[in-house]
């Protein structure tokens, strides 16, 4: 359910750092919870993205879910195919999933996230 | 957190629960979008237990009944319902109900969840007719049986035929060998059932409904589908559509206010109303812009603050993003650009003839 090699937020988004850039996504339990994902709101490629505040926002049918910028940095590329199929979110949160890539400015950030076995501990509180 | 008599069958089948104006409810189980095609295609259970039920006894029951509401009770025939609206004085909703005609001295309201205990009092400071008022919500329970196959699978479980209950009519028979007051009518814009029964017996009917209805495939539903189907057809909610502070000719409601029946609660207020004009209007949206118009955003015409969603979200039928709006009267008509404010962007979209969906006969 929670792949080792991402690292995670309380509030369930998940990074994969490659170099310098972060992958980011929503995690299985963000996904289980909101439902069916209908629509789906990503900065531009160049907007730069602090840690902490709003990356974007996923909608289902019935709510509205803010997404929260696991790493501060610049974006450089937004997952398109989300715009018309924003279900593969649902589908495959970890892989066809993914909402956007950013530069990392600082590697520090990611010290303050979660592992898979401590997302899965925080999980347990919720 | 108020519980009806099937929220551990909720939980067994694996429910999401929500705290829905103070009751534990589910608000989906499979999937809001598939619920939602269920319904419009097969057949869907829903747990409506929650809904308020009051029951009006005496000689002059239809003279409390029609002062109490908009429509006119007269016209009805036993065994007949109709829509109708509660109003204060001052011409906004106290809620919305259905009226079924029991007997000439017996009617029985079904009344939101969350306006049960003030519709009751509502009516019985009205109550100048010396009837005799029933809470009669904690002795029932109530299933909804709604889509095509809505009617098929019901009637595995019920000698009571069910083909001649007509659409808004209803009759007191049984269900699985419980007494069931078979209501056809509904919130989703289907075909199918209410049915009324005690709540000791709802697990058992609920359990045998899913299985007398497998065959057609019928699945539970929450109340994530029940809105978006009820959307869809424009029914109104209260809270949304309409409140306290909303009078039924702006809701689009005028058919069921009946100003020649007589006297009733709010009609004199209506009577200025009805000379003035509302200057706002209820009608429906399609988003022509990337994005979803939601309940309570704020809705602009040239820049400026001209109304507000009250129902709004994607609809599984028609694959839009629609909802429904009060805007000023001269926007109202369908085809009128208007922009929505989605967290403080304007995003277009256009008035539309409502409703979205209507089911083919």
């Amino acid at each position: 359910m929670y792949p080792e090699h991402l690292l995670y937020t309380k509030d369930h988004e998940w990074v994969s750092v490659d170099g310098e850039v972060g992958t980011i996504g929503i995690s299985k339990y963000a996904e289980q919870s909101l439902g069916d994902i209908v629509y789906v709101d990503v900065p531009k490629v160049g907007a730069s993205v602090k840690a902490g505040k709003t990356l974007g926002s996923v909608e289902s049918v019935k709510a509205v879910s803010d997404i929260y910028s696991p790493v501060s940095g610049e974006v450089t590329a937004v997952n398109e195919a989300l715009a018309t199929a924003p279900e593969k979110i649902n589908e495959d949160p970890y892989e066809l999933g993914w909402l956007a890539k950013i530069k990392l400015s600082s590697h520090d950030e990611l010290k303050a996230l979660m592992s898979a076995a401590d997302y899965a501990k925080y999980l347990e509180g919720q | 957190m108020l519980k009806t008599p099937l929220n551990e069958t909720h939980r067994k089948l694996g429910a999401r629960m929500v705290d829905f104006g103070g009751w534990d409810m589910p608000v989906q189980y499979s999937g809001v979008i598939d619920e939602h095609n269920t319904v419009r295609n097969a057949v869907g259970l829903f747990d409506v237990s929650h809904m308020g039920e009051l029951e009006v006894r005496g000689p002059e029951a239809l003279n409390l009944v029609n002062y109490v509401s908009t429509n006119n009770a007269a016209k009805l025939k036993i065994g007949q319902a109709h829509y109708s609206g509660l109003l204060y004085e001052h011409g906004g909703f106290v809620d919305d109900i259905l009226v079924h005609k029991v007997a000439d001295d017996h009617y029985f309201l079904c009344v939101n969840a969350s306006n049960q205990d003030k519709d009751f009092e509502h009516i019985v400071a009205h109550n100048k007719f010396q009837c005799e008022v029933e809470n009669a919500g904690p002795r029932l329970a109530q299933i909804a049986v709604q889509g095509p196959k809505g009617p098929a699978t019901l009637q595995k479980l019920t000698k009571t035929p069910l083909a001649p209950i007509k659409y808004y009519h209803f009759a007191d028979g049984e269900v699985s060998g419980t007494a069931a007051r078979i209501a056809r009518t509904g919130y989703t814009g289907e075909d199918g059932f209410e049915i009324y029964i005690a709540p000791d017996q709802a697990p058992r009917i609920w359990d045998e409904l899913m299985e007398a209805g497998r065959e057609f495939g019928v699945k539970p539903i929450g109340l994530g589908a029940r809105n978006t189907l009820r959307l869809e057809c424009c029914m109104a909610l209260y809270g949304h559509e309409i409140d306290a502070s909303i009078q039924p000719f702006e809701a689009g409601l005028s058919w069921i206010v009946k100003m020649d029946k007589g006297d009733f609660v709010g009609r004199a207020s209506l009577e200025k109303v009805e000379k003035a004009q509302s200057n706002r209007k209820l009608t429906g949206f399609t988003m022509k812009g990337r994005g979803i118009g939601r309940d309570g955003y704020e809705i602009q015409v040239d820049a400026a603050n001209a109304g507000w969603v009250t129902s709004g979200g994607p609809s599984p039928t028609t694959g839009q993003n629609l909802g429904l709006c009060y805007v000023p009267v001269d926007k109202a008509a369908p085809g009128n650009t208007i922009q929505i404010m989605i967290r403080n962007q304007p995003v277009e979209a256009v008035t539309a003839a409502t409703p979205f969906y209507k089911r083919a006969k």
